[in-house]
């Protein structure tokens, strides 16, 4: 399928899970022995640093220096969580992978329990990922059989036992402070940070929040070391491979593990087939639906977190969404918008309010009975809730609509101009 | 326990479900953590969480029962109201818009009679909007209960109703 390295999807076989024996046939829990055996968990968590890992959920925020806020040294109970809440539209990758092969998620959760010092980790997964929530519970009972979970890993002195937690829907759950209080049975919504989780998490315990793909990567780091690590990616700054989950407009919607870096030219005409119907490449939201589009002149553009800043967007989840060359952009916006309004907690005002009022906008300009007045109101919901939020969720929500100001303002001018959505 | 147990509670959840959910909660330092684990095993058995569900979760788990609520209330998948036998949720997030997803759903709610939030007269189906199901290289997808149906067309649609139609004995 792909001559690039595989990783995490190297076991992967259409409409299979793999499980224990075939895990290790590839070399699964070899790394983990290999820490048990040589590595002090301060090495463990040098290594991640070095290596460069940045998180895969969304946000990129480096692995090994999020590690390093974590009292790993401090006795008493400490927790490291799995947010494997994967609802960002456009993004299911995390999904593929738990289909696939759980071991993967679960090896890396032991070392990564061990380089943190925690006896205790929580998977949380999402609703509709219930068989991948059987596969994990699988794989955890094969682990603790083996003698990879439990007490005294591999005559270590080191105890862990894994938790999967199931959930009833709602994105605001993978935000990291509402999924803890989701974890802990109180109403899921974000908490005031600092304190952060390091410090004060999981019932008021020091916590790691880290997506599913990044615990993931710790055992191929293990294995092939931190240079070869960054040395997967194409870009200088960036590191590993990424999965890269593609939506939309495409003759090929799969998810593939490819280098960080790739350029969006390959992932559309290579991995995606080209765009569908034979129709032309309008845009696309790089990683998932809250990051700001993509447009035609950005084709050669590397898929990485640096690069993407610059033009203005975000790396995201890499979940690549594409659209042809005739879909509405206010339409689009519109879809995403609803979506981010509807998953709000409602405990913030910019958020609860102002994407509500960005949904009445853009509904009244597609309708064609948009003025003026409205494309101004527009940009004035744009301003006033970005940075205000309590947290990141109605600031991604303005990702789209920054990218439908920057990139086709002449769209909103079209449909006010006519009275009428042009795409129709 | 169980003998303490309202008529109304009592068949919401097996005898043995509600001696392993208080076995459970006394071994473990936050039963509370337990709440939705509770309220989707009600589900399973009865359909839907009713007040008398609510109130259960909250004597096997020694919390308030307006604890429970706020939880019950917060989460979409958790049904305070009746459903019908197959609740299809019909995701409306970017990926299936893209690929035929308002389609789907306006020919599900012109061949059930019904429209979103509703339940179909022969007591079978409620359609519900969901966002992303996570299978957006599947799309347009739906979810009936928790099984999920990707690269859904209107023919395989009416197909799938055919078949639960028949499953579901109507």
């Amino acid at each position: 399928m792909s001559d690039s390295p595989q990783l995490l999807f190297k076991n992967r076989r259409p409409g299979e899970t793999v499980f224990l024996a075939d895990y290790q046939k590839t070399g699964g829990y070899q790394p983990l022995e290999q820490v048990f055996r040589s590595m002090s968990p301060e090495q463990v968590r040098q290594l991640v640093k070095d290596a460069n890992l940045r998180g895969r959920g969304g946000a990129g925020f480096p692995t090994g220096v999020k590690w390093g806020f974590f009292p790993a040294d401090k006795p008493g109970p400490k927790y490291l969580v799995c947010n494997g809440d994967e609802m960002e539209p456009g993004t299911y990758k995390d999904g593929e992978l738990l289909a696939a092969d759980p071991h993967q998620l679960i090896e890396g959760m032991i070392i990564s329990a061990y380089a943190l010092q925690t006896d205790v980790g929580y998977i949380f997964i999402r609703y509709a990922y219930e068989p991948q929530a059987q596969n994990l519970r699988r794989a955890i009972a094969e682990a603790t059989e083996a003698g990879y979970l439990g007490e005294n890993i591999l005559g270590s002195g080191f105890d862990l036992e894994l938790h999967v937690h199931g959930s009833a829907g709602r994105y605001i759950l993978g935000e990291e402070t509402a999924l803890l209080n989701g974890l802990e049975g109180v109403r899921p919504t974000p908490r005031l940070k600092p304190p952060f989780p390091a410090t004060r998490g999981l019932f008021d315990r020091p916590t790691t929040v880290n997506n599913v793909e990044t615990l993931a990567n710790i055992q191929h780091i293990v294995s092939g070391g931190a240079e070869w690590f960054r040395d997967l990616a194409l870009t200088h700054e960036g590191s590993g491979t990424k999965l890269y989950g593609l939506s939309g407009h495409l003759n090929r919607t799969e998810c593939h593990e490819l280098p960080v870096g790739i350029s969006l030219r390959q992932i559309v005409e290579e991995y995606g087939g080209g765009v569908w119907q034979g129709r032309k490449f309008k845009a696309c939201l790089p990683g998932g639906a809250s990051t700001p589009y993509l447009t035609a002149e950005h084709m050669d553009v590397q898929l990485d977190f640096e690069s993407l800043e610059k033009v203005g967007s975000r790396f995201g989840t890499a979940g690549v969404t594409v659209f042809d060359d005739r879909t509405c952009m206010v339409a689009a916006t519109l879809n995403l918008i609803q979506f981010f309004a509807r998953e709000s907690c409602g405990w913030c005002t910019p958020c609860r309010d102002g994407l509500t009022m960005v949904e009445w906008l853009l509904e009244t300009i597609e309708a064609g009975r948009g003025t003026v007045e409205h494309h101004e109101m527009l940009k004035e919901q744009l301003r006033n809730i970005s940075g205000t939020s309590f947290c990141a969720l109605a600031e991604g929500a303005m990702g789209p609509l920054e990218g439908l100001l920057k990139h086709f303002e002449q769209e909103i001018v079209d449909h006010i101009e006519t009275g009428e959505c042009p795409f129709r | 326990m169980v003998k303490d147990l309202k008529n109304e509670q009592i068949g919401l959840l097996d005898a043995e479900e509600i001696e392993a959910f208080i076995r459970h909660a006394a071994e473990i330092e936050h039963p509370r953590e337990m709440i939705i684990d509770v309220l989707r095993a009600i589900q399973k058995n009865h359909g839907w969480v009713p007040d008398e569900g609510v109130e259960l979760t909250a004597t096997i788990l020694g919390l308030t029962p307006l604890e429970v609520e706020e939880l019950a209330t917060f989460y979409d998948k958790i049904y305070r109201r009746p459903v019908g036998r197959y609740p299809i949720h019909i995701c409306d997030s970017i990926a299936c818009w893209s690929r035929g997803g308002e389609e789907i759903a306006a020919h599900l709610e012109q061949k059930l009679g019904i429209q979103m939030g509703q339940t179909s007269a022969d007591g079978l189906f409620t359609l519900l909007p969901s966002c992303c199901l996570g299978g957006c290289g599947r799309a347009p997808a739906i979810m009936v209960g928790q099984r999920f149906c990707g690269s859904m067309t209107i023919e395989e649609m009416d197909k799938l109703i055919e078949q639960l139609r028949r499953e579901g004995g109507a």
